[in-house]
């Protein structure tokens, strides 16, 4: 049923309940982004809603980024391939694919796109190339949103469901695309290109006594040949650059889009709902189509709602008296359970008073993980019954 | 100084790496308190930038200055660095080079911030030279300054590469100062005066990244130290119980009599109910702990000393820090 979740005890009270079915059986939803902070289940997620959605029909793809190892492999996925497979087992009229993000192998896509095959080479060769498409931080998220431009534009799939890459916070995933934009639009590297541009020939003449200064410093420091590569590269990623940007600015605009829909996933613990709490924020500011916040991994009150104070108060009883070890022990497991369900429940009201209008969907914390598509169906089906 | 024997003796440098999350700033702060005590004297190094250090044991930010953060058990002191690539690199420029000015015109340009970020290795060069410095440093007697450094570092995905400095800068710097300091770097990294732990928990993912590092680790020829197991969670509950509630076979009948005498419910089927409902939750609790076993299994055949922290259950304030430091004393990796 829809409305209001204050029904069952578990559930935050008067908090609009996510309806993700209604979200995926609508055939206008064409972009779904699981984002959060590090290690609450984004993948899981983004899995799930892609089985589920596959399931009752649509044909889906879910780009996923560092999945772990058996979830993966239960997707048929292999680490060497940047293009999306189609997984078995899945039953029903739709499709589904899936695929691990390859951030190099997408970053020297884009090169090759957009230099001619000298200029490509010339920059894939770079040894600051290869540093940069390995381990610039931010890469990834940029790469992960160019994987979701080109998916988009294939225009193979009605339904893309993108996972984001594990950082700390959820938030890296909309500012890395800017910081390598402005990064790359940075003074430095306008200072290296400058000669280029200018048609000068020494980089250090035309610019002041400051540059050669520290140009002087920066060839004692790394040598000459560094200075070399560093310009070289510079300028070779400078004429490729405004391709970069324009395309980065299009899967932006792509994310603001009507049929995009971002589930913000989190932990009910106070780090992980924090983070969810401003990347709500930032999705206003942004214009960006939020569908709701996931909570995964939530304990519910068990046990016929026998309080933790009256459990730990038994338990205590009977130690004191030497009996019945194992209900006290058991009276004392229940005990931490309650806290904890009831530590989580704050959280999520919390976040609740502080963004009312924000639909909310609970999935249960499970005994084991989750690393194969009956689990997955499994979380599809929680994420769905709220 | 002590005569305690523990699993690290003449380890000076103990890197502190771990999947995001699972405690790595947390297990580096106890373990500097643990290697503290009985009057040493620790230098605690962070190098992200992000005033962990400064969080747990609650204290304003910290500057790029060594100062002393806590006093350890039976006396001994913390001190804590948080290292700034940008002003290692100043430093560095003018302790090596007397290039003060070349130094600050860098560093107003942004030329330091866009070199560490263009090339990583750059700024990791940086922060484990700082790092190392403070290991090799010696005082007037000839006397190291620091009985151990203990470096809260960046997670497993990176650690190898952050740690592999020479590997990684060579590529950029064939010769030169960068190179010669990477060099030194390594010397010390690579050497068994360090040791480099790992922080998990009992769960897949990080047990897994835990298995992937230590290989890479060795592959690079750096030196694997122990697996700190964190966030263990314990029950009073007895094995028989445990193993029967795996198997499905565990009776809730026992359940219902002991709630009886602990005047919890009224009436024969309201015992029954609760005890049901106890007993369902034992047997959850059971699945868990069964898994938690295997991890555990897989951990251990990566053949690392293991030690094995608990979960506090209001969270780490400084008290639980002291606890867990205490922990890792009494197993002996301190
Ligand atoms: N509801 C759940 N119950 C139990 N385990 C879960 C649940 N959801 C996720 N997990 C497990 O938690 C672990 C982390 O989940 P997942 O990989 O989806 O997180 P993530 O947010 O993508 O992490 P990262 O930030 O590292 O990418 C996995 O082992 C997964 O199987
Ligand atoms: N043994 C423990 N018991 C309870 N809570 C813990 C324990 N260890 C760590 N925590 C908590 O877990 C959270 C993560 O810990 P911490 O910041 O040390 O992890 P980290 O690995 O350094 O994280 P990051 O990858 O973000 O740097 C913190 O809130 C911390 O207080
Ligand atoms: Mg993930
Ligand atoms: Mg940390």
């Amino acid at each position: 049923m829809r409305g209001s979740g204050s029904d069952s005890g578990s559930m935050v009270k008067n908090v609009p309940v996510l309806d993700l079915d209604a979200i995926i059986d609508d055939p206008g939803t064409r972009i779904i982004v699981c984002c959060g902070s590090g290690g609450v289940g984004k993948t899981t997620t983004a899995a799930a809603l892609g089985l589920r959605a596959a399931e009752r029909g649509r044909h889906a793809v879910v780009l996923t980024v560092d999945p772990a190892r058996r979830l993966a492999q239960s997707m048929g996925l292999s680490e060497l391939d940047n293009t999306p497979r189609p997984v078995a087992g899945v039953t029903g009229e739709g499709t589904l694919h899936a695929m691990m993000l390859d951030m190099k192998r997408t970053f020297d896509e884009i090169i090759e796109a957009h230099a001619d095959p000298e200029r490509a080479r010339q920059i894939l060769t770079n040894p600051f190339y290869q540093s940069l498409s390995s381990s610039f931080s931010g890469t990834q998220e940029y790469m992960a949103m160019e994987k979701l431009g080109q998916l988009r534009r294939s225009g193979e799939w009605d339904l893309i469901i993108v996972d984001t890459p594990p950082s700390r916070s959820a938030l890296d995933f909309l500012d890395a695309p800017e910081r390598l934009g402005r990064f790359l639009d940075g003074r430095f590297i306008r200072m290296l290109t400058a000669p280029a541009k200018a048609g000068g020939r020494s980089a250090f003449k035309l610019l002041n006594a400051g540059f050669g200064l520290v140009a002087g410093a920066m060839t004692k420091l790394l040598g000459a040949q560094v200075l070399k590569d560093l310009q070289t590269f510079v300028s070779a990623l400078d004429a490729v650059f405004g391709g970069f940007r324009a395309r980065a600015e299009q899967t932006y605009r792509l994310l603001q889009a009507p049929g995009t829909a971002f589930v913000v996933v989190a932990a009910p613990e106070r780090d992980a709902m924090r983070e969810a709490s401003y990347f709500v924020e930032r999705l206003a500011d942004e214009r960006m189509p939020l569908a709701g916040l996931v909570v995964n991994r939530v304990h519910l009150p068990t046990a016929g709602g026998l309080s933790a104070a009256r459990s730990a108060a038994a338990a205590e009883d009977l130690e004191a008296r030497g009996e019945h070890e194992l209900t006290a022990a058991a009276l004392r497991l229940h005990a931490g359970r309650m806290q904890l369900a009831a530590r989580e429940q704050r959280q999520q009201e919390h976040f609740a008073s502080a963004h009312p209008t924000v639909p909310m969907a609970q999935v249960p914390a499970m005994p084991a993980d989750v690393h194969d598509l009956e689990g997955l169906r499994r979380v599809g089906a929680l994420l769905a019954a709220q | 100084m002590s005569s305690r024997d523990t699993d690290w003796d003449g380890v000076r440098l103990h890197v502190v790496t771990g999947k995001g999350g699972t405690g790595k700033t947390t297990v580096a702060a106890a373990l500097a308190l643990a290697l503290a005590a009985d009057g040493r004297k620790v230098l605690l190094v962070e190098v992200e930038g992000r005033q962990g250090i400064a969080q747990v044991f609650d204290l304003p930010p910290l500057p790029y200055e060594e100062r002393r953060v806590a006093v350890a058990p039976g006396g001994g002191d913390v001190y804590a660095l948080a290292v700034d690539p940008e002003e290692a690199m100043l430093e560095y420029l003018e302790m090596f080079y007397g290039m003060r000015r070349a130094g600050r015109a860098l560093s107003k340009m942004g030329i330091v911030d866009f070199a560490t970020t263009i090339a990583p290795g750059f700024r990791d060069v940086l922060v484990t030279g700082k790092t190392t410095e403070a290991v090799r440093r010696k005082g007037k007697d000839g006397r190291r300054i620091y009985d151990a450094v203990v470096l809260d570092a960046p997670p497993t995905g990176r650690i190898v590469r952050f740690l592999n400095v020479t590997n990684e800068v060579a590529g950029l710097a064939r010769v030169g100062p960068i190179k010669n300091h990477a060099d030194l770097v390594s010397g010390v990294v690579a050497s068994p005066e360090t040791a480099v732990h790992f922080v998990t928990l009992l769960e897949e993912m990080p047990v897994q990244e835990t298995l992937d590092g230590i290989t890479e680790l060795r592959g690079a020829g750096l030196p694997a130290g122990g697996v700190f197991t964190n966030m263990v969670r314990t029950s009073g509950l007895p094995e028989a119980a445990l193993d029967a509630a795996a198997a499905g076979r565990f009776d809730p009948m026992e359940l219902a009599l002991g709630l009886k005498a602990a005047g919890l419910a009224d009436g024969d089927p309201n015992a029954a109910a609760l005890a049901e409902a106890l007993a369902q939750e034992i047997s959850e609790h059971a699945r868990r702990t069964e898994l938690e076993r295997q991890e555990r299994v897989s951990l251990d055949a990566a053949g690392r000393p293991r030690y094995e922290l608990p979960l506090l259950p209001d969270g780490v304030d400084l008290a639980g820090l002291y606890e867990l430091a205490e922990s890792i004393r009494a197993q002996g990796a301190a």
